[in-house]
């Protein structure tokens, strides 16, 4: 266990802090009755959380593939259950991402939910202790319940706080994610079966047949695409991204969907590579099917958050493009991806949210010709529409042009069949942001909206930082996974792929 | 010689910085108008202080950020770039005047964006000027790209929403479409999108597949769409819904230029004349345009409004530098590289009066300003002399042009034929387009029932721009050598 994990002796369980501290603020909300200070308490919480995220990044070791910060505490000893937690290059944005978002979503709802304030604070929080300890957990059971555990507060979050048909929408995500988690379990149990562990680390690199692999992987990939989600998963979420409420819709885009793609890397590309090889090919075309399909639906959307949402199915194929290309740069731009759709994709449901709370509507004709009385919020828009259109100079151009560059090394035609995506995202964002800055000259005067106020700048002001922060200058965001991204290629080709002389250069460290 | 130059980044903040001031200066015409001009003028200044290094033969650098290896946001000055940056840059301070008569005079709404787009597109097309990858150049090209849509869609009706929207989705399709993944290509084969430092190599190792890299000069070809080359011209009609200051300086000088120039740039730094010569790409290139500047004129001399025809000039002409350089010779790259100067001076000029006559006689059709030369003698004249250029006649600038172009077409082995016959009717196409505007103007009847009552001389502010970019359009072509410097340090 050793020659994977790395335990400090006299170090801060930050991990742990990161986990137990958003749950003991629950606890601190039943002390509070005032909405008010349920508000402003759980804004500390998350924000101490952020803080005590930072020094995983600042004491990172890049030259390692190990798991750092670990913990290792025996949890179940008669079933070699454990409690052991560490974080990868892989795992690492996700755990500082969503430290990130989370402040953001309490300052995002602060005005919008106006009836059970401490429930929804209460929700928020122990989502972020699921989130952070699906993303750090390295004991299969662990992760399994923490997995779990955040489908309640989600489905509580859109089925008291949503909109008209929030009923349907959360019981059909509840349903869908349900389903596939079931399959998880059992691959899960075979696994143990086999190990008689259930220290994940230990399950990668084992000599299973190939029938076993099969099986397995697809256990995992039914369950994982369901929660990308991956073209033809993929129904659930329009629905529940319509009726949830702001913070809810950005928790989904910016984290939740991102679980699928670390189940990719952490578990299928490890634990099963030979059959991740076989499947190669069918799940390229998967992935691109799906950036065809949500540019093509985006471009028909009249309801801002439904646009947004098929613009998520069309970004998260990039991702699964990128992973299943098999190499260093492709993988490395699918995490950055899905870092880059986090923070755009989140901000971009906060904008659609703040233009709800003023108009009461998401229909983009609504919308149009707000730009006029709201330049802030316009501004705000335009680069956050930009940058999920991957315009050059902007996060998303970064990861998208890493994923194809993977892409055009290897699967010349399936790549070459994704740009096609890329110019549809161009057409959905630019006809989305014409609509709000430009449009509607016959739209009932917007005259009496007033722009953003200092706390909704705020709330978007640091995604816009990363937004250009990773755009034009990723390679602190880069660095930290080169190790462990090697590593798994490692573990998935035995060695580093093949690549052309080029690209050889390239991909010295 | 590489020198690293901080006048490069200022020189692309000065517009940037300008328009965000000019953004805040909504309420104060006059203050904005002067942050505008103070902008331009700043913006040339530091253009010119770097003439004197970049002629001693150094290249000026500037890295700004690191993205991947081989990939970055870098500027560089060299002499390619002085050709489009001292041009362009130039004629924004006449366009800054100019437009401040313009629109005044026609009282339009949204000044205060107008002026901001108005910085930001030069922003966009002086840091495609100085460039010093294909990445750079790309994200410059794209911030045109969307900082020019709001001055197309400016007026705000069912016209221009329909023109910008075919605008934008000519130039970013073919970006996104065409260019990306030429881009991408051109990284995972070479490992680096910097351009090269000579027009002869090249960037691409000498065993790369010559299918491959044959398919991405042609994704570059067509890529960069702001060239106008057809079938993908269509867009340059349309958007001359524009105001006109905005047709004068973006469709005649940023926009277009920023497309022929990155296409060119491409063309000898990225691909090189050894390639296009490996490959045989340059005669194809050649016929090719060859089409849009035949077909251009054609079209053009259908055309009855007046900046509906310039349009179409401007999409025949700005084939004519993708010509030159096709042509592979020394001459003929020199021909093309000269024209971009050449046709800008030229061309806006002819929009500047084509603007001033609507603004004072609010006439847009040829057919209607027969006689009115006479009620406006200046701008006629230099609408005359601009056309002169065009049409490639001593002692106009085009005629530098149109002499190199030739000189090109003889030093080549074959095909020199072809060429010249294309030049020749292309010469005579432009004089039926454009002799005909200036000879009605001055001796043509008045339509009956109309009279030029109260009609007089355009306004100073705009009288005097024009004036005096035909004036230059006269002084280059009988001193060429100020931007034949630029172009012969170019081919060396």
């Amino acid at each position: 266990m050793d020659d994977v994990l790395i335990i400090k002796d006299g170090v801060m369980p930050f991990l742990s802090i990161l986990i137990f501290l958003p749950l003991a603020g629950v606890l601190g909300l039943f002390l509070i009755d005032s909405d008010l200070f349920a508000k402003i308490w759980t804004l500390l919480v998350t924000l101490a959380a952020a803080l005590c995220s930072l020094p995983l990044y600042f004491g990172f070791d890049l030259a390692t593939a190990k798991y750092q910060f670990a913990e290792h505490h025996a949890w179940i000893p008669a079933w070699n259950i454990n409690y052991t937690l560490g974080v990868d290059g892989i795992s690492l944005l996700l755990v500082l991402m969503t430290t990130l978002i989370m402040p953001l979503c309490v300052l995002g709802s602060w005005s919008y939910i106006q009836k059970r304030v401490r429930e929804f604070m209460a929700c928020l929080l122990i989502m972020e202790t699921s989130m952070i300890g699906v993303f750090v957990a390295l004991d299969f059971v662990l992760f399994y319940i923490l997995w779990e555990a955040m489908l309640i507060p989600m489905y509580l979050m859109i089925a008291i706080w949503g909109g008209p048909r929030k009923v349907y929408a959360s019981i059909k995500f509840f349903l869908y994610t349900l389903a596939g988690s079931v399959l998880l379990l059992v691959a899960i149990i075979a696994l143990y079966l086999r190990n008689g562990s259930f220290f994940i680390p230990a399950m990668m690199g084992q000599e299973y047949t190939y029938l076993f692999q099969v099986l397995v992987f697809l256990a995992f990939f039914l369950a994982f695409a369901i929660k990308v989600p991956m073209f033809p998963f993929h129904t659930w979420l329009p629905a529940a991204h319509v009726e949830a409420p702001t913070a809810g819709s950005v928790i989904l885009a910016s984290i939740l969907l991102k679980m699928g793609t670390y189940g990719f890397l952490r578990f299928c590309l490890p634990i099963t590579p030979a059959a991740t090889i076989a499947f190669v090919p069918y799940i390229l075309w998967l992935s691109v099917a799906g950036i065809l399909y949500g540019g093509f639906t985006a471009l028909a959307q009249q309801d801002m958050k439904k646009l947004i949402a098929y613009s998520s199915v069309g970004h998260m194929g990039f991702v699964t493009l990128g992973i299943f290309v098999l190499n260093k740069i492709g993988i490395e731009g699918a995490i950055l991806q899905m870092i880059n759709h986090g923070v755009t994709t989140g901000a971009l449901f906060l904008c659609v949210g703040m233009i709800y709370e003023r108009t009461h509507s998401r229909e983009l004709a609504d919308a149009a010709g707000v730009g006029k009385f709201m330049p802030w919020y316009v501004t705000f828009l335009a680069f956050f529409s930009l940058s999920s259109l991957a315009f050059p100079g902007t996060n998303s151009f970064v990861g998208e042009f890493m994923i194809l560059v993977g892409g055009f090394t290897k699967y010349k035609v399936i790549a070459a069949c994704a740009i096609p995506g890329a110019v549809l995202a161009a057409a959905y964002m630019l006809r989305m942001l014409q609509k709000v800055v430009w449009g509607g000259t016959d739209n009932p005067s917007h005259a009496g909206l007033v722009d953003l106020n200092v706390r909704e700048c705020l709330t978007l002001a640091p995604l816009l930082i990363f937004v250009f922060w990773i755009g034009l200058s990723p390679e602190p965001f880069i660095e930290v996974m080169h190790a462990s991204v090697n590593h798994l290629l490692v573990q998935v080709n035995g060695a580093v792929v093949e690549a052309p002389v080029a690209m050889a250069r390239l991909m010295l460290p | 010689m590489e020198i690293v130059s901080c006048k490069l980044l200022y020189a692309l903040l000065t517009p940037l910085i300008g328009s965000l001031v000019v953004m805040r200066c909504g309420r104060y015409p006059n203050l904005r108008e002067g942050v505008s001009f103070l902008a331009s003028v700043v913006m040339f200044g530091l253009i010119v202080s770097m003439i004197p290094e970049v002629l001693a033969g150094n290249r000026l650098v500037y890295n700004l950020f690191n993205i991947l290896p081989g990939l970055s946001v870098t500027l560089r000055a060299d002499a390619f770039s002085m050709i489009f940056a001292v041009v362009a840059s130039f004629l924004w301070i006449l366009a800054v005047f100019y437009s401040m008569g313009y629109m005044r005079g026609l009282k339009e709404h949204a000044q205060t964006r107008f002026n901001a787009c108005f910085a930001l597109a030069l922003f966009g097309a002086i840091g495609v000027a100085f460039s010093d990858n294909l990445f750079t150049m790309y994200l410059f090209y794209e911030i045109v790209s969307v900082c020019t849509y709001p001055l197309v869609a400016h007026h705000q009706d069912g016209e221009s929403y329909s023109g910008a929207r075919k605008y934008i989705i000519y130039l970013t399709t073919t970006a996104k479409g065409l260019l990306l993944p030429a881009m991408i290509l051109i990284y995972v084969l070479t490992g680096t999108l910097d351009f090269a430092n000579n027009i002869t190599t090249g960037i691409f190792p000498a065993d790369a597949s010559a299918a491959l890299v044959t398919m991405l000069y042609i994704f570059c070809l067509l890529g960069f769409a702001k060239s106008g080359i057809m079938p993908l011209h269509n867009w340059l009609p349309s958007a001359m819904v524009a105001p006109t200051p905005v047709s004068a300086l973006l469709h005649a000088v940023a926009v277009v230029k920023v497309g022929v120039f990155s296409t060119t740039r491409v063309m000898l730094y990225v691909f090189g004349t050894g390639t296009m010569e490996a490959l045989n790409l340059g005669i194809p290139t050649a016929y090719f345009v060859s089409f849009t500047i035949l077909a251009a004129s054609i079209i053009a001399l259908s055309k009855d409004n007046l900046k509906a025809r310039l349009a179409y000039s401007t999409v025949s002409q700005l084939s004519y530098i993708i010509l030159g350089v096709a042509l592979l010779t020394t001459s003929g790259i020199q021909g093309g590289l000269v024209h971009i100067a050449n046709h800008a001076f030229a061309k806006i000029t002819l929009f500047f009066c084509a603007g001033a006559i609507y603004v004072t006689a609010h006439k847009k059709n040829i057919s209607e300003m027969s006689g009115l030369g006479r009620t406006m003698p200046f701008t006629f004249a230099a609408f005359a002399i601009a056309s002169l250029s065009m049409i490639g006649a001593p002692p106009v600038a085009g005629f530098v042009t149109k002499w190199k172009l030739l000189m090109g077409a003889l030093e080549m082995e074959a095909h020199y034929i072809g060429i010249i016959l294309i030049l020749l009717s292309s010469t005579l196409l432009n004089v039926g387009y454009f002799a005909p505007v200036t000879y009605k103007a001055f001796f043509g009847k008045r339509p009956a029932g109309e009279s030029f009552e109260g009609i007089r001389e355009a306004p100073l502010a705009m009288l005097i721009p024009l004036m005096l970019a035909a004036v230059i359009s006269v002084i280059l072509g009988i001193y060429p050598d100020f931007i034949m410097y630029f172009v012969k340090a170019v081919t060396g």
